[in-house]
C-alpha cells in the first residue's frame, strides 16, 4: 500500500486593495446600482401614488371601459376609471406600427448589410440615426400636416377595396386622426430602432456559413434565406418588440394626430381612438385630485407594460447576438 | 469501381505510415495511384493570378494547371497568399469589399471571370470545402447535403439516392444514415466537415478547392478525409492548401510551394509530388520542405 | 506550367458591373417609368400611388425578367430580392426628406431676429408671429440640457465604468437594467417625477425638476455609449498601468478614461440629442412659462419643445406657424449636436 501524498493545501490569493482603490470602487459600484434604485423609484411611486386607484376600480380599472369623474349636485363625486378601451387603442396603434414598420425595418437593414454599396450604406446609416433624433414631437407635427392627407387617401383605397375585411370596415368614409394615421407616423417612429437592431444582428451572421453558401452556387437572397434568416430571425423578432416597447409608450406624437375619444374602436380606419400615453397627456390638464391619481396609475400600468415588453425583447437579442460569437 | 474501393483501402494503409520520411511517403502514395476515371477535359488552368486587397499586393503571377482527375498540394508558410490563390479559382476572393484581381482562371477552356459569366454556376462547378466545418446549424444533416441544389434552385429527381450517394463518397453514410432527421449541430468536428465535403459533391462540382480542410480537427478525423480525398480523387479535380507537409505528400500528385519574401507571395516552384518532397530544384523549396523554416 | 510574362499588371475588379452592363437596367427603369404614366394616363387610377406602385411592379418585374433569360430562376428571384430591399430603404429615406424639406420650408417663413430676443410674455400664440419671441424657451432648454448633463453624464459614466472596469457580479444584471431603463416611456419619466418630487417636496415645477425627468432617459443612452467606447479602449493599457504598480483608479483615471475622451463627449452630446426635443416629460414637471425665468430652481420654466407644443395645440394659423418656427429652431440644434457627434466620434448614433 502505497499512501497518496497529501495534497497540498491551496493558498488563497488575495490583495488587499489600496484606500482609493476601495474608494474608487465603491463609488462606481454604488452609482451602477442607481440604476436600479431609479428604476425600482419608478414603479413604486407611480404604484403608491395609484394606490388608491386600484383600492377602488379594482380589476375594473384595467377591463373598464370608461374614463369620468362625476360630481354631483350635492357635491359627492363619482369616479369610473378604467384604461380598457385605451390599451386596446394601445395595442392595435402599435400593431399598425410593427406591420408598416418592421417589414420596411428590415428590408432596410438587408440592404445595408447585403446590398448598398460603401457610399450609400454610409449615407443611410446616417439618415437612420437622424431618424433616431429627430424629437418626437416634430413627428407629431409632420404627421398632422404631411402624412395625414396622404394617409387619408390610403385609407379610403382600403376602406374601397378591402371593407370586407372587418378592421378595415369603418360606420363611415371618415379618415381623420384614425388609429390608421397614429399607426403610420409610430411606424415611421420605430423604423431606427428596429432597423440598427436588426443590422447588428445580420452583420453577426457567422461569415463561414455565408461563404459556405456562396461556395455552394448560392444567390444573395438565396444565401439570405438560407443562413441569415435562420440565424437572425429571432434577434429580429426582439428588435421588432422593442420597436413593439417604443410604440407602446409613444406620447405626444400620438396625441398630435389622433382624435382621442374614450371608446373601444377596432376599424382602425374610422376617425378615433386612443392609447394610455396620450390619454395621460389628454386628461392632465383638466384633473384633480383622484382623476389624478388615475393617471399615475394608468402611468404605472403603462410602465409595468412596457418594462416587461423591453426586458423579453432585450433578452431575445441578446441570445441571439451571442450565438454569433 | 471495385478497383477505386481497392485503391482507397491501400491509401489508408499509406496514411497510417507517418514514420516514413516525407519523400517515402510521397513515393509510396505516388507508386499505388491509379489514374482514375475522371472525365476527360481541360481542368482548371489559371493563367498570371495577382490578388490584392486595396494597396497590398498579395500574390502575384501564378500560373498553375490542374489536370482533370489529380490532387494538387498548395503548401508554404502562412501569409504566403495560397488560401487567397485558391479563393480567386472559385471567385470566393471578391467578397472581400477592397479586394482586386488580374489574370485568369481558365475552366474547360473559358475564363470564369469573363464579362457575363454567372458568378454563381462558376461556384457549383468549382466547389469548396473550409478551414472550419460550417454546415448549416439549421438544417438536418440530409438537408445540409440536398442544400446547394435548393441554394441554387437545382432540380433534384432521386433526393434519398442522391444523399446516400454522397454521403457515402465523403464517408459519412455508415454514421449517419439512421439519422438524416437530425440537425448537423450534433455531429462532430471531423464528422462536420465530412457532410461539408458531402454537400459540396451533391452539386457535382468538377473542381472541389479545399482550404485547410483538416486544420481544425484532430488526427483521427483527418486521416479520415485524406481517405475521402483519395477517392474523390478518382472522379475530380481536387486542389488542397495545406499546413501539414505530411499531408501533402500523403495525398498530392503534384505540390507547389508558396512564398513570400516580404513583398507579394508568389509560387515558387511545382511539380510531381514525390519530386518535390525528394529533389526540390529550388533551394528555398528543399529549405521549406526540409523543415529548416516555417 | 505557362509561365507569361506582363509587363504591368493593374487590379482589376472583374465582378464589378461596367457602365455597359448597367444600361439595360437604366433602359428596362425608363420603360417602366414610361409603361406606368400610360396607365395612369388610361386607367381610372391616379395619383403619386399609383405612379409609385406601378413604377415599382414593373421595374421589379422587368428587372427580374431580364436576368432570369440570362442566368435562370433563382437569379430572377434574387433580382426581386434586391429591387424590394432597395424599395424598403428608399422608403424609409422618403419621411425623412419630406421631414425636413417641410420643417425648412414651413419653419423659414418665421424666422426673424426679435425671435431670440423676445419671449412670450407679452404676446400671445396667435398674434403675428413678428410679435414675440421665443427667448424664454430657448433659455429654458439650454437649462434643461445644461442641469441634465450635469446630472447624468456623471452617472451614465461611472454606471458604464462599473461596467466595464469593475465587472462585479451584479455587472450583467444593472446592464440588463440599464438596458430596460432605456425603453421607459418619457410619459412615464415625467409622471414619476410628478409623483415623487413636486407632490412631496419642495421641488416644484421648475427647470430642475423637468431637467431631473429628461436624465432618466438620458442616463441609459450615455451609459450605453460611453460604454461601447470604454471597451474599445485595449485591454494591454490597463494592464500595462496596472503593471506599472498603479491603483485600478489611478489607471482608469489616467490611461482609461483619458484615452476614452473622444467617445466620451460623443456619449454626452448623444445623450443631448435624445432628450432635447422631449416634449412629453416637460408637461408634467416645468410649468411651461411664456415668462423669462432666469431661476433654475424655482418657479415655471419654458421649453423649445413646450412653446412647440402650445402654438401647435391652440391650432391658429399664427401660432402654427410659430410651432414650425420653434421645431425649426430646434431641429437645427439637434442636426449641429448630431453632426458635432458624428464628426467628433464617428460612431453610431444609438436609437432612442
Amino acid at each position: 500500500m502505497t499512501t497518496k501524498p497529501a495534497a497540498p493545501a491551496p493558498r488563497e490569493i488575495t490583495t488587499k486593495p489600496r484606500l482609493s482603490d476601495r474608494i474608487f470602487r465603491g463609488t462606481v459600484t454604488g452609482v451602477g446600482m442607481l440604476s436600479l434604485a431609479i428604476l425600482t423609484l419608478i414603479g413604486l411611486f407611480l404604484a403608491l401614488r395609484g394606490f388608491q386607484t386600484f383600492k377602488s376600480e379594482g380589476f375594473h380599472f384595467i377591463s373598464g371601459v370608461k374614463w369620468e369623474s362625476v360630481t354631483s349636485d350635492n357635491g359627492t363625486v363619482t369616479n369610473n376609471f378604467g384604461v380598457g378601451a385605451m390599451l386596446i387603442g394601445t395595442v392595435l396603434i402599435a400593431t399598425v406600427a410593427l406591420v408598416v414598420g418592421v417589414p420596411l425595418s428590415v428590408l432596410t437593414a438587408l440592404f445595408l448589410t447585403f446590398y448598398a454599396p460603401e457610399r450609400i450604406k454610409r449615407f443611410m446609416v446616417s439618415v437612420v440615426d437622424l431618424m433616431a433624433a429627430f424629437p418626437s414631437i416634430l413627428y407629431g407635427l409632420w404627421g398632422f400636416f404631411v402624412l395625414m392627407p396622404m394617409v387619408q387617401y390610403w385609407a379610403g383605397l382600403l376602406y374601397e377595396y378591402l371593407r370586407w375585411i372587418p378592421i378595415f370596415n369603418a360606420p363611415q368614409p371618415f379618415f381623420e386622426r384614425s388609429p390608421f394615421v397614429a399607426g403610420m407616423v409610430l411606424a415611421i417612429m420605430i423604423i431606427p430602432i428596429v432597423t440598427s437592431v436588426s443590422r447588428e444582428i445580420f452583420a453577426q451572421t457567422p461569415l463561414d456559413r455565408i461563404q459556405a453558401a456562396y461556395a455552394l452556387g448560392a444567390t444573395k437572397w438565396g444565401m439570405i434565406k438560407a443562413v441569415v434568416f435562420p440565424f437572425g430571425s429571432s434577434g429580429v423578432v426582439g428588435g421588432a418588440m422593442l420597436g413593439l416597447g417604443r410604440a407602446f409608450g409613444e406620447t405626444v406624437a400620438v396625441f398630435t394626430v389622433l382624435n382621442i375619444v374614450f371608446k373601444v374602436n377596432l376599424h382602425i380606419l374610422y376617425g378615433f381612438g386612443g392609447n394610455v400615453a396620450s390619454m395621460i397627456i389628454l386628461k392632465w390638464g383638466e384633473a384633480v385630485g383622484s382623476e389624478t391619481k388615475a393617471l399615475l396609475a394608468a402611468g404605472f400600468i403603462l410602465f409595468v407594460l412596457t418594462l416587461m415588453v423591453n426586458m423579453l425583447a432585450n433578452a431575445i437579442v441578446k441570445r441571439t447576438l451571442k450565438s454569433g460569437k | 469501381m471495385s478497383e477505386d474501393t481497392n485503391n482507397g483501402d491501400e491509401m489508408s494503409v499509406d496514411s497510417a505510415a507517418p514514420t516514413n520520411s516525407l519523400a517515402d511517403v510521397a513515393s509510396a502514395h505516388t507508386a499505388a495511384r491509379q489514374p482514375g476515371n475522371a472525365p476527360m477535359g481541360s481542368g482548371l488552368e489559371a493563367r498570371g493570378i495577382h490578388a490584392w486587397f486595396g494597396k497590398h499586393h498579395a500574390l502575384e503571377n501564378v500560373s498553375l494547371d490542374f489536370a482533370s482527375g489529380t490532387v494538387t498540394a498548395l503548401i508554404g508558410p502562412s501569409g504566403c497568399g495560397k488560401s487567397t490563390f485558391i479563393r480567386t479559382l472559385n471567385r470566393m476572393h471578391e467578397f472581400i469589399p477592397s479586394a482586386a484581381m488580374a489574370g485568369e482562371v481558365l475552366l474547360d477552356g473559358k475564363d470564369i471571370y469573363s464579362k457575363g459569366t454567372d458568378v454563381t454556376k462558376i461556384r457549383l462547378q468549382i466547389g469548396m470545402v473550409f478551414q472550419k466545418p460550417n454546415p448549416f446549424p439549421s438544417m438536418t444533416i440530409g438537408e445540409n447535403v440536398l442544400s446547394g441544389l435548393k441554394l441554387a434552385q437545382l432540380k433534384m429527381s432521386n433526393k434519398e439516392d442522391l444523399m446516400q450517394e454522397c454521403l457515402e463518397r465523403a464517408g459519412l453514410w455508415n454514421e449517419v444514415k439512421d439519422r438524416l432527421g437530425a440537425h448537423a449541430g450534433g455531429l462532430s468536428g471531423g464528422q462536420q466537415q465530412r457532410l461539408c465535403i458531402a454537400r459540396a459533391l451533391a452539386v457535382k462540382p468538377k473542381v472541389l478547392l479545399m482550404d485547410e480542410p483538416c486544420s481544425a480537427l484532430d488526427p483521427g478525423s483527418t486521416l479520415r478525409i485524406e481517405d475521402t480525398i483519395g477517392q474523390l480523387a478518382q472522379t475530380m479535380t481536387i486542389i488542397i492548401v495545406t499546413h501539414n507537409m505530411q499531408q501533402a505528400a500523403r495525398v498530392s500528385d503534384y505540390t507547389a510551394f508558396f512564398l513570400s519574401e516580404g513583398g507579394p507571395g508568389s509560387m515558387i516552384e511545382v511539380g510531381p509530388t514525390n519530386e518535390m518532397f525528394s529533389r526540390p530544384r529550388d533551394q528555398r523549396t528543399e529549405n521549406y520542405v526540409s523543415g529548416r523554416f516555417g | 506550367m505557362a509561365l507569361e510574362t506582363q509587363v504591368e499588371i493593374k487590379p482589376q475588379r472583374p465582378w464589378q458591373s461596367t457602365p455597359r452592363e448597367l444600361a439595360p437596367t437604366f433602359y428596362l427603369l425608363v420603360a417602366s417609368v414610361i409603361a406606368s404614366w400610360a396607365i395612369v394616363a388610361v386607367t381610372p387610377m391616379k395619383g403619386k400611388l399609383a405612379y409609385a406602385f406601378l413604377f415599382f411592379v414593373f421595374g421589379t418585374a422587368s428587372l427580374s425578367i431580364n436576368k432570369g433569360r440570362k442566368l435562370g430562376r433563382a437569379a430572377a428571384v434574387d433580382s426581386i430580392a434586391s429591387s424590394v430591399a432597395m424599395t424598403g430603404a428608399f422608403l424609409v429615406f422618403l419621411p425623412v426628406a419630406s421631414i425636413l424639406f417641410t420643417t425648412i420650408q414651413k419653419g423659414v417663413a418665421g424666422l426673424h431676429w426679435s425671435l431670440f430676443t423676445q419671449t412670450m410674455f407679452t404676446a400671445s400664440y396667435s398674434d403675428p408671429i413678428s410679435k414675440g419671441g421665443l427667448l424664454h424657451a430657448l433659455v429654458g432648454t439650454l437649462y434643461l440640457i445644461f442641469i441634465s448633463v450635469v446630472v447624468s453624464v456623471p452617472m451614465g459614466i461611472l454606471t458604464a465604468l462599473y461596467l466595464t472596469e469593475i465587472k462585479g457580479p451584479g455587472a450583467n444584471f444593472i446592464q440588463f437594467i440599464v438596458q430596460a431603463m432605456s425603453g421607459v416611456p418619457s410619459v412615464v419619466a415625467g409622471l414619476f417625477i410628478f409623483a415623487s418630487l413636486i407632490v412631496a417636496t419642495p421641488i416644484k415645477a421648475s427647470a430642475i425638476a423637468g431637467a431631473l425627468a429628461l436624465s432618466i432617459l438620458m442616463i441609459p443612452t450615455v451609459t450605453r455609449t460611453a460604454q461601447e467606447v470604454l471597451l474599445l479602449v485595449p485591454m494591454d493599457l490597463r494592464e500595462a498601468g496596472q503593471a506599472l504598480g498603479a491603483t485600478q483608479w489611478r489607471t482608469v483615471a489616467t490611461i482609461v478614461v483619458p484615452a476614452a475622451r473622444n467617445g466620451l463627449i460623443t456619449a454626452t452630446i448623444l445623450g443631448v440629442a435624445r432628450i432635447a426635443g422631449e416634449t412629453a416629460p416637460l408637461l408634467f414637471t416645468i410649468g411651461g412659462s411664456d415668462k423669462l425665468n432666469w431661476n433654475p430652481f424655482k418657479d415655471y420654466q419654458g421649453a423649445l419643445p413646450f412653446y412647440v407644443w402650445k402654438g401647435l395645440l391652440l391650432g391658429t394659423p399664427e401660432s402654427i406657424q410659430r410651432a414650425w418656427t420653434g421645431i425649426l429652431v430646434l431641429l437645427i440644434l439637434v442636426l449641429v449636436l448630431f453632426i458635432l457627434a458624428r464628426t467628433l466620434g464617428g460612431r453610431k448614433m444609438k436609437s432612442k
